[in-house]
């Protein structure tokens, strides 16, 4: 019996999270909106996981797209053997875009994972401990976002192609170089985010009940104010994949990320350049990369702009 | 505390910015190295054949802090170094010659950003959860979507390529123009051809000049405009549930009276925070919609220099961006503590 108790008091402890959740989905659904950001996203999803299937890798770098023996170099538009037509150089657009899809996702998840390791690390240490160490790391992220984003890391990759990367021994790749840059330039906004957060954590009664307890400030960081403080900067940071998808595949276009011959949706745009002054002659060459990145970042924003509104609660009330 | 402490306060919070941005800058340039850097301090192209001397002279292998002293020294004495591409000239002078490329965007796109923005997020807020709403959201949401490059390439294959109505570049003939430039027929007042061809009374020109820049902006404003479409419908959302609207109602005040005089004028207040956010967003989308267009101005300028890794031009384009950006957001801050008393209290 005292379990069942326990269990009836759990479930009323939860009533309020289960309500939030019954809430945030009945919203979703009634969005159309959100929905079709739902929908954008779940079939991304559905192609990173089939694009084995869809386009079987042919090289030992499934990234590597495929390309004819011979050098061709006027596209060749869509038909049975590539269903997107060809660019430059008899490259496969379909298995570009197909692959480029698993590369976003790839690219997405490991940039915001390492932007969230930054960002909430160095926004917990800031606003626990204050004084000093906040001072100096917040000026950093002021100074960090004193530049355009993409003109920092365009700096970045200027001068890491003429250093030497410790894991390879030679220069970094240009590809390397601007998924580093965006790393080292991306972490501001989220330790603004934390720190804002562990501030309001700091003064619950739990922490100075754990304190008084003689928990170590490690302890009392990880196990009492990380988890309370995270949800919201974790929702922001996936919501922000599409985001770094779009930046990685600007730089790509400018020439500044991958290299030709890799399934990158801004790649294939910018190998794409050539023929644009042909009109729409060659029209398969940008179309088809450009609708995979467009409808790509779409599905995210229609996500992201759901959950802006749910979460918001000034917005929840009207 | 008065505007004017507030204005002094936020000047002196400039200073370490700013030489946290050089500081930044000196060390990302430390990763580089010092054959390759000397580009940097390079006056004349004379000394490419002696870089030796150069890492020399500038001291480039003397220890951290003094290498630093002597970059900040030649900076601040406007050296930036001497870039090998397109012919070859020292960086500054080719950061101000295309300048007025870049500006002819500007002087177009900013203003129909903000007027845009304003225009359909009030049409938005006004007309909550109905079709003009749902069409402003869909604009805005495209709008952050929509890759620069792929709307640009898209505008491109059609309007340029396809139906030729206009081509790449700032004119058609350029080089008549220089021609005219050279012998005197065509007066340079300002570098921008749309301004300088009302100005040499060059009817012709000035259509053309804004028929090729036509397409850029067009991609600036609707890439650029979504947040500020989206700030306004929230802050117009917000103005017009306080009860000062529900008074100006009752006191029989027309609904077009209450929300372009009371609601937006309060609604616009924190628009005005977003101005920062909006420059650095033309900095980074000039770089790409330049490139774009082949539009030789600063942001085509500093991603062809990247490209073919040029130091000298990445750097003095990072750091000329970052003090635009600054004094942006500093301006803003000024600008918003003006109008809202409530800030300079905080």
């Amino acid at each position: 019996m005292k379990s069942k108790g326990r269990f009836s008091e759990f479930k009323k402890g939860m009533q309020p999270t289960i309500k939030e959740l019954k809430f945030t989905l009945k919203k979703i659904r009634q969005s159309p909106l959100s929905l079709i950001g739902m929908s954008l996203v779940s079939f991304f999803i559905v192609i990173a996981v089939l694009a084995p299937v869809l386009a079987p890798p042919k090289m030992a770098d499934p990234f590597l797209i495929p390309y004819g023996e011979e050098y061709v170099t006027i596209p060749e538009p869509p038909s049975q053997l590539h269903p997107f037509g060809t660019t430059t150089g008899k490259i496969d657009l379909y298995y570009g875009c197909i692959w480029g899809t698993i590369y976003a996702f790839r690219l997405g998840i490991i940039v915001i994972a390492a932007i969230l390791l930054i960002g909430v690390t160095l926004g917990l240490i800031a606003g626990y401990y204050g004084g000093l160490i906040d001072e100096v790391i917040m000026r950093f992220t002021d100074i960090i976002l004193a530049f355009p984003g993409l003109i920092l890391v365009m700096a970045l990759i200027v001068a890491l192609s003429q250093a030497i990367n410790p894991f390879t021994g030679q220069t970094w790749t240009k590809i390397d170089a601007a998924i580093l840059g965006i790393m080292l330039v991306g972490w501001p906004g989220y330790t603004r985010l934390i720190r804002g957060e562990v501030l309001r954590v700091k003064t619950e009664d739990y922490i100075e009940a754990s304190r008084a307890s003689g928990s170590s400030d490690l302890r009392i960081m990880t196990k009492h104010i990380l988890p309370n403080a995270i949800y919201p900067i974790i929702i922001v940071a996936s919501l922000d994949l599409g985001t770094m998808v779009l930046f990685a595949a600007a730089l790509s276009f400018l020439g500044l990320g991958a290299p030709p011959r890799y399934a990158d949706w801004g790649q294939l745009i910018n190998q794409a350049g050539n023929w644009v002054s042909y009109g729409l002659q060659y029209w398969w060459t940008f179309v088809f990369p450009g609708l995979f990145i467009t409808l790509f970042c779409l599905g995210w924003n229609l996500l992201g702009d759901a959950f802006r509104d749910i979460l918001d609660p000034l917005y929840r009330r009207k | 505390m008065g505007l004017r402490d507030y204005i002094i306060r936020r000047l002196l919070m400039v200073v370490p910015i700013m030489l946290g941005v050089v500081i930044l800058i000196f060390a990302v340039m430390q990763l580089i190295p010092p054959e390759s850097r000397a580009s940097v301090y390079i006056t004349d192209p004379h000394q490419f054949q002696q870089i030796d001397i150069v890492i020399e002279q500038y001291g480039l292998d003397q220890p951290v802090h003094i290498q630093f002293m002597t970059w900040l020294n030649q900076i601040l004495h406007g050296n930036f170094g001497y870039s090998e591409l397109l012919g070859g000239e020292p960086v500054l002078e080719g950061l101000i010659k295309r300048l007025p490329a870049t500006l002819e965007i500007v002087i177009y796109s900013a203003p129909l950003i903000v007027l845009f923005g304003i225009w359909l997020g009030t049409v938005s807020a006004v007309n909550r959860d109905k079709p003009p709403d749902h069409i402003s959201r869909i604009t805005s949401i495209l709008g952050t979507s929509l890759p620069s490059f792929f709307f640009g390439i898209m505008l491109i294959s059609i309007f340029v390529a396809q139906l030729k109505w206009t081509t790449l570049g700032r004119v058609t003939n350029l080089g008549s123009i220089l021609v005219q430039v050279n012998t005197g027929r065509f007066h340079q007042y300002t570098g921008l051809f749309t301004i300088d061809a009302l100005l040499n009374g060059n009817i012709p020109l000035f259509f053309d000049a804004l028929k090729h820049v036509a397409l850029p902006v067009l991609v600036l404003v609707f890439i650029q405009s979504a947040t500020m479409v989206r700030v306004t419908r929230s802050s117009m959302l917000e103005a017009l549930s306080k009860t000062y609207i529900v008074a100006a109602r009752a006191r029989g005040l027309s609904r077009k009276e209450v929300i372009y005089k009371h609601a937006r004028r309060n609604a616009l207040i924190p628009v005005v925070t977003i101005g920062g956010l909006l420059v650095g967003g033309m900095l980074t989308g000039l770089t790409i919609t330049e490139t774009v267009f082949r539009f030789g101005g600063i942001g085509n300028w500093a991603a062809m220099g990247a490209i073919s890794l040029e130091v000298a031009i990445v750097v003095a384009y990072a750091m000329f961006s970052a003090i635009i950006f600054v004094l942006a957001n500093l301006i803003v801050d000024i600008l918003y503590a003006y109008i809202d008393p409530r800030i300079r209290l905080g």
